[in-house]
């Protein structure tokens, strides 16, 4: 059964629709899976990345342990407002990816931008000879063994880097090794615009 | 070689994903509502599985702060919440109805009416389709004419 169409040249134009409906959406699926694709390999885009809770808010209340042998005093939430936008950077001496980013830390260091290290679930000595082998970046350092001040942070895995502007609000978290790519294209203009 | 071992992971993995016992509650009813609390809380780390049914580290970290908490004595709104405002709403495996979420919790409806509405569009197209139409006294004539049968 045949449909009787009103006008010959909407029915006509319906069909040529029809056939191009398929093509577009294809054609639009495409871009969209070239997009993800590209994010993934410059890392504007994560499938497991989830929002901090903590963007805009004052870090928690905390008070951690220096790491004995490294000379750097111990970290607390009052060290995190220095009038100046700064790093809190969690790692371990267990962590591969915390092996990749170290050597943008030890950049970030040396021009002058002020990082915090918090060792998560880490035994001491092993954060001592990560930091003796590869140099230590950290203004502070605290000693979360057991991870708890690491959950008021909401830090699900380490590395974990969050940006405080010069009033100590969070501003920006990166769940994951801060790359080159992450230290020029948002590390490096955030801390500018929050200066 | 590798099938047996294969073989063997899939009969150990459910056993390993078990809390460890050490951690529970004494108190049955408490250690129960840690466990309906727990199952409420994604881990954040295989983002699949509640905190209960994870053998993350941090889902052990996260299911003893919800039994010490349940063990103070904290209601289960309170709990929920610690974990919430550290953890954000990616945490509650329910997700709270707010704007952001709105299109998620309301995408049944939405998806139900669009549904309904294709159907009644393609039913009343069924009605309006005109079905054979008879000829008008012209066309019979022609019709006649062609077939050279005598006229009515």
């Amino acid at each position: 059964m045949s449909e009787a169409a009103p006008n010959p040249e909407a029915a006509a134009w319906r069909r040529r629709a029809l056939l191009l409906a398929p093509l577009a959406a294809a054609g639009l699926g495409g871009a969209g899976f070239y997009a993800m694709l590209r994010g993934l390999g410059t890392g504007d885009y994560d499938p497991r990345g989830v929002p901090s809770a903590l963007i805009g808010k004052a870090p928690p209340d905390f008070s951690l342990p220096p790491l004995e042998g490294t000379g750097l005093p111990g970290l607390s939430a009052a060290d995190l407002r220095t009038g100046k936008p700064m790093l809190v950077n969690f790692f371990a001496s267990w962590c591969v990816p915390c092996v990749i980013e170290h050597p943008q830390l030890m950049r970030l260091a040396r021009e002058g931008v002020a990082i915090m290290g918090i060792a998560y679930k880490d035994k001491p000595v092993d954060s001592l000879g990560f930091l003796k082998q590869r140099g230590t970046p950290y203004a502070r350092l605290g000693v979360d063994q057991p991870g708890r001040v690491a959950i008021d942070w909401g830090l699900y895995g380490v590395p974990e880097t969050y940006l405080l502007d010069k009033g100590g609000i969070i501003r920006w978290r990166m769940a994951g090794p801060v790359t080159e790519e992450i230290l020029a294209q948002q590390v490096t203009p955030l801390l500018r615009r929050y200066a | 070689m590798i099938r047996w071992l294969l073989l063997l992971m899939l009969a150990a993995g459910p056993a390993l994903a078990v809390g460890d016992p050490a951690d529970q509650l004494p108190n049955p009813a408490q250690e129960e509502r840690a466990r309906v609390i727990g199952r409420e809380l994604r881990c954040m780390v295989c983002q699949n599985q509640s905190i209960e049914d994870s053998d993350a580290d941090l889902a052990r970290d996260l299911r003893r702060i919800v039994r010490e908490q349940v063990a103070q004595g904290k209601p289960d709104e309170a709990v929920l919440t610690f974990v919430h405002e550290r953890y954000g709403d990616f945490v509650l495996l329910k997700p709270p109805f707010k704007m952001a979420t709105a299109l998620l919790w309301g995408m049944p409806a939405i998806a139900l009416l669009g549904g309904a509405l294709l159907i009644r569009g393609m039913r009343r197209r069924q009605r309006v389709a005109p079905g054979p139409q008879e000829l008008t006294q012209a066309e019979r004539d022609r019709l006649a004419q062609l077939s050279g049968r005598p006229r009515e």
